[in-house]
């Protein structure tokens, strides 16, 4: 790969002037070089957890589902706690890209491309769980709309259906969505490289030469889709979450969820942004991009979500109590002092005390302390979806269908192996695609003018 | 009139420049122009887009999105009618619509939409371009703008001289 200059900048150290475009261009081509043994050591630890996961994934097709702790009435366990989260982390990216598109926030820009590829990661993530859960996955086409033997066709009516059409829109429109946005960065890719690497990205950048008639174009569609985009971002979350508030079981039945959901996804998608952002931003050298601002503006998202999660929750403590329904009481009751109340106190400290530093300006700046608080919020995310489905399952209605839930060697290993996937899927994406977007951050940088009078912004 | 037959290239490494000359070559009536930027400049497009109708992606977008509408309107309805059954005490279908379809027909039409939307932007920007044009250079997608006018043998000097004046650092057939 032709790199035209090389500079020399000490890893987290400041970088003082504005970029020009051909300095976006030649660091943006800089993140394609070949890796170092850091990254390819990274990838072996990946790679032996996918192992893993793929090996816990056999054993428990072989051996039936009892091997992943599937029993009554915890049916649906880790698997849906880390398919809801997986869904949840997707959220931010197509916010970034969509809703903050449309409100013209600037600063966006350096991480919606990292943003984006992380939404369909996640959600491809998200989506390996359903498959899992089923069992035997060589028949998840019976998910697809289409009538059985008997010429039934499938409820369409039933939140489960409904949330089989909201996640494969939310993956293909976000997956349209990054691909347009990849078409213009992905010429400059071209035409930075040489040999069989130009060839390759010849072909995938469709011939796009950036003439006027075809940015007409793209503009355009891309505003549109951003339009289409917004409404989505807030409907697959609540959707996913009618999974649960339209069934009648106590801890689950709440007009409060649809809301709850979403916010709860923005802030723990934010938090995953921050965990692969910090990273690349260090390793890449890209401080002159993704500056103390773009995090301080993050930090500022994940303070207001998390407030207002905090709110939910004190919400859904509430409605419970003033319900006056017994069973939903002695569902809260059970779930705030009983087997998992350690899981409840763990999702309040990492969910609504953890952020609060962020009211600290400081702390906002620090990739060290953002850092932390992410991974902290990313647990607080994980269990609360755990705290919704075991609990409530655990103890409902009957006294004959209660019953705990103890974590197996399998499904930890799928739920930890799940991680690997999508740490494979990034760390590849990032090592073959701009990860930083070419053009949209060219768009933030004063124009070039000659006439000195005109610089600036217009 | 003269077949066009010669395209003149000017590559510009500022806006400003770049909006000089496309004024002085709509001014002396060029219309016929290709103009190569990294980045969609709001300048640019303002001299562009005076005569030109707004994209019409926008109506590819227009019918997939109801396309989308009416497909899931249609699948979910008729295949609710395939087994009639009465569902929580409601009818099979309701009429325009039942409430628990509005979910799908928003997915459908979004689905449906946002496909149209590229499939659009791929027709309309005539994109999969197998070969480069040729007044394309590789310095246009990273820190350089062109011009691009197509005009006649006759008439490619005066051309030369509109560009070279507004400030092109390089002009070339």
């Amino acid at each position: 790969m032709s790199v035209a200059g090389e500079r020399h900048i000490p890893p987290g150290g400041a970088q003082a002037a504005t970029p020009s475009y051909g300095d976006v261009n030649r660091d943006v081509l800089a993140t394609l070089r070949p890796p170092g043994n850091l990254y390819f050591a990274w990838m072996c630890i990946v790679g032996l957890l996918l192992t893993c996961f793929f090996l816990a994934w056999g054993y428990q097709i072989f051996a039936g589902m009892g091997t992943a702790g599937k029993r009554t009435p915890q049916m649906w366990a880790m698997y849906i706690t880390s398919f809801v989260f997986w869904i949840g982390i997707g959220h931010a990216g197509t916010l970034i890209s969509a809703v903050l598109y449309l409100f013209r926030a600037r600063w966006r820009t350096s991480i919606y491309r990292a943003a984006e590829a992380m939404t369909i990661f996640a959600v491809m993530t998200a989506g390996l769980f359903p498959l899992i859960h089923a069992g035997r996955m060589w028949f998840a086409y019976f998910l697809l709309p289409y009538p059985n033997q008997r010429y039934l066709w499938p409820n369409f009516k039933s939140p489960l259906v409904w949330d089989v059409f909201a996640i494969s829109t939310y993956l293909s429109i976000s997956a349209v969505f990054f691909i347009v946005g990849l078409v213009p960065d992905i010429a400059a890719v071209r035409d930075g490289s040489v040999g069989w690497r130009r060839r390759i990205y010849a072909m995938l950048a469709l011939g796009w030469e950036g003439s006027d008639s075809q940015w007409r174009h793209y503009r355009r569609a891309y505003g549109l889709l951003a339009a289409l985009a917004t409404p989505l971002v807030l409907s697959v979350h609540s959707v996913v979450s009618w999974d649960f508030a339209m069934a009648l079981v106590p801890g689950w039945h709440s007009t409060l969820f649809a809301p709850f959901f979403v916010d709860g996804a923005i802030f723990s998608g934010f938090a995953m942004v921050l965990v692969l952002v910090l990273p690349m931003r260090y390793f890449f050298n890209l401080n002159a991009y993704i500056t103390a601002r773009h995090l301080d503006m993050m930090a500022k998202l994940i303070l207001v979500t998390g407030l207002v999660l905090t709110y939910f929750y004190v919400c859904e403590l509430f409605t419970s109590w003033y319900s006056g329904e017994h069973i939903e009481k002695a569902s809260l009751f059970w779930r705030l002092t009983s087997s998992y109340a350690w899981a409840l106190f763990t999702m309040y400290f990492c969910n609504c005390v953890s952020p609060l530093i962020l009211f600290w300006k400081k702390a906002r700046t620090s990739p060290v302390i953002l850092y932390v608080v992410s991974i902290l919020v990313l647990i607080g995310m994980w269990f609360e979806r755990f705290n919704i489905i075991v609990p409530s399952l655990g103890h409902d209605f009957y006294p004959y269908t209660w019953g705990i839930y103890v974590p197996t060697v399998t499904d930890s290993t799928i739920v930890i192996g799940s991680f690997a996937w999508f740490f494979l899927l990034f760390l590849g994406f990032i090592k073959v695609m701009p990860s930083l977007s070419v053009v949209e951050v060219k768009e933030t940088l004063p124009p070039p003018m000659k006439d000195a009078a005109h610089g600036g912004h217009h | 009139m003269a077949a066009i037959t010669e395209t003149v290239l000017g590559v510009f490494a500022h806006v400003d420049t770049t909006v000089r000359a496309l004024e002085e070559l709509r001014a002396k009536g060029y219309h016929d122009l290709t103009v190569y930027t990294p980045i969609p400049v709001h300048e640019i497009e303002d001299v562009l887009e005076r005569d030109r109708p707004v994209s019409r992606v926008r109506i590819f977008t227009l019918l997939g999105g109801l396309l989308g509408l009416a497909s899931a309107w249609i699948l979910t309805a008729w295949t609710s009618l395939q087994w009639g059954l009465f569902l929580g005490g409601k009818p099979p279908i309701g009429l325009p619509v039942s409430p628990p379809y509005v979910v799908i027909m928003f997915e459908m039409m979004v689905l449906f939409g946002g496909v149209a939307t590229v499939i659009g932007m791929v027709v309309l920007g005539r994109l999969p371009r197998l070969w480069p044009s040729p007044s394309f250079d590789r310095r246009f997608t990273n820190d350089r703008f062109g011009v691009a006018v197509h005009c006649t043998p006759a008439r490619s000097a005066s051309v030369r001289e509109i560009l070279r004046a507004a400030g092109a650092d390089e002009v070339r057939a």
